[in-house]
This record gives structure tokens, C-alpha cells and sequence, in this order.
């Protein structure tokens, strides 16, 4: 008598078990933080989050009516006017996120890919608001066009980057650019979320050090945040 | 005594195994979008956003109608910024190089423009019924190259001397005058061909708007290609007099200033300070350099994680004990306990 296989765990139940595994419900969406995520400095991180929100919305309501739209109606320059503002709070939160991160040492513990995505993010936000400052069709628009061209020209970018063709720059703006940084932040919030937030430098364990002179290693069970 | 110091391994996550705090990350996001749209909202109200009008040739040939004839005849001859700026625009020169990189000239003429044809000949060969200008035009392109040139650089030459003592504030040359009824500009002297005729018709087409519209619209009826526009208008003064005036020079800190007095790109604050500094401010080739410089920098910045000594710094200032306060406090009165 033979005895039956089990089948095979299909693609799609891989998929499932290898996200859920990673990113558990109670990871992805917890209701409850380490006592030590307790400073203002959190805030940025969630910050930039939300500056970015307002930047798609006020965006999309641009795009609903069209690139010019906004120079010929009052309320047409009032969202252009959010737009342009959120871009400026979206930069001014992820510099401070940025640094605050630097400063906790935030790629400890195999989080490295988490500063690496946020990196990324930052290098990939500042073409997509270029473009967007030349898709304005206004004079800051023309004069910014003609002196980024020789930039982009110098490393042989401008062959197929063209500042100059509101075309193109307009759909780099509108699309491509804003999906690469919603892909990366989801990354980025995924990875943080896996990893969960760096904990404290444990002085402890420092002080440890310099008593015994050896390095030590990470007992089992703790969260080895030690570098 | 020996001094304190740090483990050497970098370890894995594994889970916090001290304390919890109810955490809400649902509503804390939602709050932040609040926060956040009604901080740009607020922003709006108290400063709106700045929308200066552009500019056109029309107008650049109605204000400054010898600038934009001296960048005209310029085109004209192949001497213009455009006419001799080498890929992706056309083969005139190599661009810029750093050492034996020279990515510019590896990528090629992507958007190629013959200066002459494309900015004068072609616009001038749409205006109809005008038989002087037309045989103008054939006379120019009937000719050699070098008597061309010639005649263009010549008609240019008194031009330029003219724009310059205007912008020095010194007396400005007299074979140049402006007709103040009709706006037309004429040169004295005999050895310009048929270019004054040539240069006189296009300063009518270019002030009527219909160059704007000519540079536009060469290939199809639609077009969001402004290209040409662009380079020509930027080969005069107007667009450059407007930025200095708005503080947008690359001396002034360029790109990352925005017209009146609201915040610009500011985070492009690094990349435009190299154009501030030697060797880079004084270089011929100060783009590339500046783009690598920034290249290797933002590479940097990208793997921070795992740079040696920049990595150790969060360790070897104690801003974290700032950021942790009530962590190490809450700790250190354990231990006491």
C-alpha cells in the first residue's frame, strides 16, 4: 500500500508564509512600542509620512485639472500653493529624520537595509521635485531649466533626461518619480516595521566592556543592539 | 583607567525584551496628515507661492531688441553658447571632461540643433510674402561657409562691443542704433551681406510672437518640447537679467533660490555651494565635477552603515543620551534600586 505525498506548498502559499513570517499582523500593524521610543524625535518619521500624503493629494487635484490650471484661478493657486509647501515640510521633516537616525546609529542590529531604503528615498525625492519645479511653466520654471540642463549634461544624463521638455518632465514628475519614492517609503516602513524601531545604545553592556576588556557577545533573547 | 569602549559585532535584531507602551499607529498617522495639512494649509494663507509670468522671445526682442539681434546674428554664425556647446545639442565640442571621463560626449547629439538653421534660416524661410527677405535668406545660404561666418560675425561683432559697454555702464558703440518708432535695429558698415535683412526680418517675426510659436512648433502641430526656445532665449541677456535680479545666478546660490523671497530647493544647499568654491567656480569643466563630487557624496550617504569611522561617530558623541533620556534615567534608577 502506497503512502500518499503530500503536495506540494504552492507558490501563492509560500508567498503567504514567507510575508507572514516577516511581517506578522501584530509587526505590521502593532499596538504597542518598546518604553524607549519616547522622544520628539519620532515624530519626523511619521512626519515626512504624512507630508508625503499631502503632496499626492494636493498633486492629484493638480493633475485632475491640468499643469496650468493653477496660474489663471484663485483656487487653482491655493492647492498649488499646499503642493508647494508640503514639498518644503516633506524635506524639512526627513532632513531632521534623517540626522535623528544618524545620531541613534539607526542601522544597528541588521537594520541597515532601513537606512539604506531611507537614503535612497532622500536622493530619489530631490528629482522628483526638480521636475516638478520645472513643470511649472512660469519663469522659475525656464530659468531653472536652462542651468539644470548643464548639470545634467556634463555627466551625459541630459542625452535622455531633458529639463528642458516640460513633456517629459512633466510626466517624470506626475508618475515615475512619485511611484519610485511611494515604492521605496513602503519598503522603508516595511523594513522598520520587520525590524522594529533601533533600541538604545545599552551603556550596560559597555560598562561591562571596560571591566572585563573582553568583547561580549549578545546573550540569547536580548535585542542585541550592541555594536 | 582603561576607557570605556564598545562591542565589536554587530548583531542581529532579536526582540526588546524590557518594557511596552500602548501604541495607537493608525491614529497617530492619521493625526499627523491632519497636522500636516493644516500646517501647508496655514503656510498657504500666511504666504501663497510664488508664479512670475514667463518669458518669450517676443517680449525679450521688444525690451532688448539689440541683445536679442547680437544673440541672433551670434546663432547666425555658430558662436552662440547653444552653437558651441557640443552634445547633446550637436558636435561642435566635446562638453566637459573630468580627467578621462568624458560622459558628455560618450552619450552624443540626442537633441541636435544647427543653431543657423533651426533659430534663423528655418523661422525666416516661414515668412511669406516678403520677396527681400527670401532673397536674403538664399543669398546668405548660396554663399561659402567662411564668407557666411563672415558676414554674421562682422554684423555681430559691433553689437556685442555695444551690449557690453551697456552692461559696464560705458558709452556704448555708435555704429549701433535703435530706431525708437519702429524698435528696429541697424549697424553701420558694408560688410554684413544680406544679414542686416536677414536679422531685420527676423526681429519683425520674433516681435509679432510668431518666433515663439516658429522655435515651438517645427515638427508637429503638438509640442511640449521647449528645447529650442529655451536654449536661444537663454543665449541672450533676458532670462539672465530677470534671475540676477531674483537672486538666481549660480553666484547668487542659484538653483536652490526661488523667485521673491520664498524657501527654494534648499536641499540642493550642498550641491550648489561647490559652484561657490575653487578649484570648482573658476573651472571650465565645473559641472562635471561638482555632478561627481555630489555622485561620490550621495554613494556616502547611502552606505553610512557600513563606512568605517563615520559609522562610529552616533557612538563617540552622546547625542543618543539626549534622545534616550528617559531610557538611561528610568535604567540608571533600576540599578539604584
Amino acid at each position: 500500500m502506497s503512502v500518499a505525498t503530500p503536495p506540494e506548498p504552492s507558490w501563492t502559499t509560500r508567498a503567504r508564509e514567507a510575508v507572514l513570517g516577516a511581517l506578522p499582523p501584530e509587526k505590521l500593524l502593532p499596538d504597542s512600542q518598546p518604553t524607549y521610543v519616547a522622544s520628539w524625535i519620532y515624530i519626523f518619521g511619521v512626519a515626512s509620512l504624512a507630508a508625503l500624503i499631502v503632496i499626492i493629494g494636493s498633486g492629484a487635484i493638480l493633475g485632475l485639472k491640468g499643469p496650468s490650471w493653477w496660474h489663471f484661478t484663485g483656487i487653482g493657486h491655493f492647492f498649488n500653493s499646499i503642493h508647494l509647501w508640503s514639498v518644503e515640510l516633506f524635506f524639512f521633516f526627513m532632513v531632521i529624520h534623517l540626522w535623528g537616525k544618524y545620531w541613534m546609529a539607526a542601522w544597528r542590529g541588521g537594520r541597515s537595509r532601513v537606512w539604506v531604503t531611507g537614503a535612497v528615498t532622500f536622493l530619489v525625492a530631490v528629482p522628483a521635485a526638480l521636475t516638478g519645479y520645472v513643470s511649472q511653466q512660469n519663469f522659475d520654471a525656464q530659468w531653472i531649466a536652462t542651468q539644470a540642463k548643464d548639470g545634467l549634461n556634463s555627466v551625459g544624463v541630459g542625452a535622455f533626461f531633458n529639463v528642458t521638455n516640460f513633456g517629459q518632465m512633466y510626466s517624470y514628475h506626475v508618475l515615475l518619480l512619485p511611484a519610485a519614492v511611494i515604492v521605496l517609503v513602503i519598503a522603508h516602513v516595511l523594513l522598520v516595521r520587520k525590524h522594529g524601531v533601533v533600541p538604545p545604545f545599552e551603556l550596560d553592556k559597555r560598562l561591562a566592556l571596560s571591566q572585563t576588556g573582553e568583547a561580549a557577545r549578545p546573550a540569547p533573547g536580548t535585542n542585541g543592539a550592541s555594536s | 583607567m582603561t576607557r570605556p569602549r564598545w562591542p565589536r559585532r554587530e548583531a542581529v535584531t532579536a526582540e526588546w525584551q524590557g518594557g511596552y507602551a500602548p501604541y495607537d499607529l493608525v491614529k497617530e498617522l492619521l493625526i499627523a496628515v491632519g497636522v500636516v495639512a493644516l500646517l501647508a494649509v496655514l503656510l498657504t494663507v500666511l504666504f501663497s507661492s510664488p508664479d512670475e509670468r514667463p518669458s518669450t522671445i517676443a517680449q525679450w526682442s521688444r525690451e532688448q531688441p539689440v541683445n536679442f539681434v547680437a544673440a541672433a546674428s551670434k546663432e547666425l554664425a555658430g558662436t552662440s553658447g547653444t552653437a558651441t556647446y557640443g552634445p547633446p545639442y550637436n558636435h561642435n565640442a566635446d562638453g566637459q571632461h573630468a580627467a578621462f571621463l568624458y560622459p558628455q560626449k560618450w552619450l552624443g547629439v540626442s537633441h541636435p540643433i544647427n543653431t543657423a538653421n533651426d533659430f534663423v534660416i528655418g523661422p525666416l524661410r516661414t515668412v511669406p510674402d516678403n520677396a527681400a527677405l527670401q532673397s536674403a535668406v538664399a543669398e546668405f545660404q548660396a554663399a561659402p561657409e567662411k564668407t557666411r561666418m563672415g558676414w554674421a560675425e562682422a554684423f555681430a561683432k559691433p553689437l556685442e562691443e555695444h551690449e557690453t559697454a551697456l552692461e559696464e555702464k560705458k558709452v556704448p558703440n555708435k555704429d549701433v542704433s535703435i530706431d525708437p518708432t519702429t524698435g528696429s535695429v541697424a549697424v553701420k558698415g558694408n560688410a554684413f551681406g544680406p544679414v542686416p535683412t536677414m536679422m531685420s526680418g527676423l526681429l519683425d517675426l520674433a516681435r509679432s510672437g510668431g518666433l515663439d510659436g516658429s522655435l515651438l512648433t517645427s515638427r508637429q502641430f503638438f509640442q511640449t518640447d521647449y528645447t529650442k526656445p529655451l536654449l536661444f532665449m537663454s543665449d541672450g541677456g533676458l532670462l539672465a537679467e530677470r534671475a540676477e535680479a531674483q537672486h538666481l545666478l549660480g553666484n547668487q546660490w542659484g538653483m536652490m533660490n526661488e523667485t521673491g523671497s520664498y524657501p527654494g530647493q534648499t536641499w540642493l544647499w550642498l550641491y550648489t555651494v561647490w559652484y561657490q568654491v575653487e578649484p570648482f567656480k573658476a573651472s571650465k569643466n565645473a559641472d562635471i565635477l561638482v555632478m561627481l563630487v555630489m555622485g561620490l557624496l550621495s554613494l556616502a550617504f547611502i552606505c553610512v552603515p557600513f563606512i568605517p569611522g563615520i559609522r562610529g561617530i552616533p557612538r563617540r558623541i552622546p547625542i543618543y543620551r539626549l534622545i534616550w533620556r528617559e531610557h538611561y534615567r528610568e535604567q540608571e534608577a533600576a540599578a539604584k534600586a
